[in-house]
């Protein structure tokens, strides 16, 4: 049993994450229905914002190039980190730099891909989420399960116990006092951090200029109240113009949170400036390739349009049964099963892209209409010679042998039909021989047919 | 009479042959002579799945050549061969110009059964007193964009009712190989189907993908429920009876 299959069963056995996953999912679903609804041409927005992204990724180099002297014109420090260590090592250099002790972050997927916090923690700084999900996470020593929702797989009372184990409040699950709790001992570590690291929800090429969006107001403390604000941006986060970004943020909450926008839309162009009252004294940008370099150069160049909503995951029967964690790395559901193997390579996550049934679902909901299916398809592609077991390699080599060759492959079907056909009581067989028991486990396979249909079509025409 | 050619998929052929002369039966009823290309074998779609696209082309090469030897159109009473055919196709031979166009010739004939009914499809369809849940299949509500059609079809019996089954697009779990690769995930899914489409109240489930059929039917009967499950086909072809 591979270890993405151990994760699949630790989950499938957890009937309170099952119950965590049905509800959530299914509300995310609900309000995200609505919210297109307030969006009359959703069609055209859609196509825009995909034809935004794709355009600006296939000339990346360039807009790279035009977003940093951008950046640098409004005053930010570029860094460059081709690898996760880059980036640490250039986090803890700017660290340095700034005699600082503490950090608060906003929420990052791109951080946790990298694995900033132990590296940073290792240094000796101390590092707190505050985005309540995250924090929840970072007080449970967890990893998120889902890019928008990263405690979906907790219930009310999980989060109670750990607050009250790990920060001391009293045993509760109601979700206002918990959320006063966090808050209280969120404001002094606002107060208190002397850098704030975010992600980017999008970078904007012709102006420079960082675009979050958070619902909670903590990337407005992060960015504001630290003396330096470091931001964290995978390569692709780029769109062209302002213009764009107004197409996008319309998608991104819907699709997200099912909001027309989220509380807090933020976009930081620079360091605080003379008659400011306010805001850092630096601003350093680390763009990070990280592998995405490497998937830019594949056929899956597309899923790097992805704007990391979560829709895909909401509509996945696979994520909705499974949860984020048999996933195994920093993205799950779908997008994830084509982004991991494409940063990390195959080996170790040939299971994911196998781990789909192609219903299409992710496809249809998807904002900037990814085709994911397709790109797990290539993927299974280059890993059935290396990946696919022995059996299932055998098998279509048999098929490949007959399948062109019509009294071969009868003759063949017949053998199949004879050896399914012993194991049957009635009509039915309650365990398949082969790898076809696994089938078996959970359902009854109607036997196969003792006359085949171009059979009895020739007796037909025969009487 | 115009003659159409059914691509009866290999489901039909090796254990649901009922469903090929129900098919026939019904498409005979709309005035059509039906022709069986007796060299047909797999489409290839359990390989092109499964990622082993060049045993995938050598199905579909045979496919190609047989069903070029035909003219009119290609009846395919399932959904995710249909989609083979149409969509799938052009992309096996991509990069491959003199194949690539012979692909899009053959996918420009092929009609899903419930598509080619319902367009032909004028009046009443027969009399049969039933209740039915009706499920969407993925690759043919998402792939092809099929699903008014089926409805229509069932809605057409008289005597016949659709229950609403909620959720009903999601995916029963079957996805071919992935419900032996991944039978656990498989089956969890399956258990969400058939808990909903038992609480529409419907006395039988009926479908145009026998995947999806073999995948549910097996289920319910582990599960010890008696419900009829058949295809499209076969509940018109019951209904013109």
């Amino acid at each position: 049993m591979s270890t993405f299959q151990l994760r699949v069963h630790r989950a499938l056995d957890d009937s309170k994450l099952a119950g965590a996953l049905a509800n959530v999912s299914a509300q995310l679903r609900t309000r995200r229905t609505l919210a297109f609804q307030s969006l009359p041409d959703a069609d055209a927005v859609r196509d825009h914002a995909r034809k935004a992204k794709l355009d600006t990724l296939r000339d990346l180099p360039a807009h790279l190039a035009t977003f940093e002297a951008n950046l640098r014109a409004n005053g930010v420090h570029v860094h460059w980190a081709e690898h996760a260590e880059d980036c640490h090592r250039i986090v803890l250099e700017i660290a340095a730099q700034h005699q600082v002790r503490r950090v608060a972050k906003a929420k990052s997927m791109v951080s946790e891909e990298i694995h900033l916090n132990e590296s940073l923690e290792r240094a000796g700084l101390e590092v707190v989420e505050t985005d309540l999900g995250e924090y929840i996470v970072q007080l449970a020593g967890d990893r998120p399960s889902h890019i928008v929702a990263p405690i979906i797989h907790m219930t009310r009372a999980d989060v109670g116990r750990v607050m009250h184990d790990r920060i001391h409040t009293p045993m509760t699950d109601d979700p206002a006092t918990l959320g006063r709790f966090a808050r209280e001992k969120l404001r002094q570590v606002f107060l208190d951090a002397d850098m704030g690291i975010t992600g980017a929800n999008f970078g904007v090429v012709d102006t420079g200029t960082i675009c979050l969006v958070t619902n909670e107001g903590n990337g407005r403390m992060v960015t504001t109240l630290p003396r330096v604000h470091v931001v964290l941006m995978g390569i692709e986060k780029l769109v062209p113009t302002l213009a764009d970004l107004d197409r996008l943020l319309k998608l991104l909450a819907r699709s997200a949170t099912g909001q027309k926008l989220t509380a807090y839309t933020t976009l930081i162009s620079g360091p605080r400036r003379g008659g400011d009252d306010g805001g850092p004294e630096a601003v350093h940008v680390v763009l990070i390739d990280n592998g995405r370099s490497r998937l830019m150069a594949s056929e899956n160049a597309e899923i790097l349009g992805c704007i990391r909503c979560g829709a895909c995951m909401n509509v996945c029967p696979v994520y909705t049964s499974i949860g984020g964690h048999a996933y195994g790395d920093t993205y799950p559901g779908p997008v994830g099963a084509v982004v991991t193997p494409g940063l990390r390579g195959l080996d170790g996550w040939a299971d994911l892209p196998s781990a789909s049934s192609l219903c299409g679902a992710c496809r249809d909901v998807c904002p900037v209409r990814l085709d994911i299916p397709r790109m797990l398809l290539t993927l299974r592609r280059d890993a059935a010679p290396t990946h696919a077991p022995r059996w299932l390699r055998l098998a279509m080599a048999g098929f490949a042998a007959v399948v062109a060759r019509p009294r071969a492959y009868r003759a063949a079907t017949a053998v199949l039909r004879r050896v399914l056909r012993r194991s049957a009581v009635d009509g039915w067989i309650r365990q398949a021989p082969g790898p076809g028991r696994a089938w078996t486990t959970a359902r009854d396979l109607v036997a196969p047919a003792s006359t085949t249909f171009q059979q009895a079509w020739r007796d037909r025409g025969v009487r | 009479m115009p003659t159409v050619h059914l691509f009866h998929t290999c489901l039909v052929n090796e254990f649901f042959p009922a469903v090929g002369f129900a098919a026939v039966r019904v498409l005979e009823h709309h005035g059509c002579q039906v022709n069986v290309p007796l060299q047909q074998t797999c489409c290839g779609q359990p390989a092109f799945n499964g990622g082993f696209h060049d045993q995938a082309r050598v199905a579909a090469r045979h496919t190609i050549g047989v069903l070029e030897g035909t003219t009119g159109p290609i009846v395919v009473p399932s959904g995710s061969c249909a989609d083979m055919l149409i969509h799938q196709y052009p992309v096996l031979f991509d990069g491959d110009e003199a194949w690539r166009l012979r692909a899009e010739a053959v996918a420009a004939r092929c009609r899903e059964f419930s598509a080619f009914v319902a367009e032909h499809q004028s009046g009443r369809l027969g009399h049969l007193q039933a209740t039915v849940a009706y499920h969407p299949s993925c690759h043919l509500a998402r792939g092809l964009g099929i699903d008014r059609e089926p409805r229509a079809v069932i809605e057409a019996i008289d005597g016949t009712h659709l229950r609403q089954v909620d959720a009903d697009d999601e995916c029963c779990g079957f996805g071919g190989l992935f419900a032996v690769k991944h039978a656990d995930i498989s089956a969890r899914m399956l258990d969400r189907k058939i808990a909903n489409v038992c609480a529409s109240g419907a006395e039988r489930l009926v479908s145009c993908d026998l995947g999806c059929l073999l995948h549910i039917g097996g289920g319910l009967r582990r599960r010890g429920v008696t419900m009829k499950v058949q295809h499209l086909a076969e509940l018109a072809a019951e209904a013109l009876t």
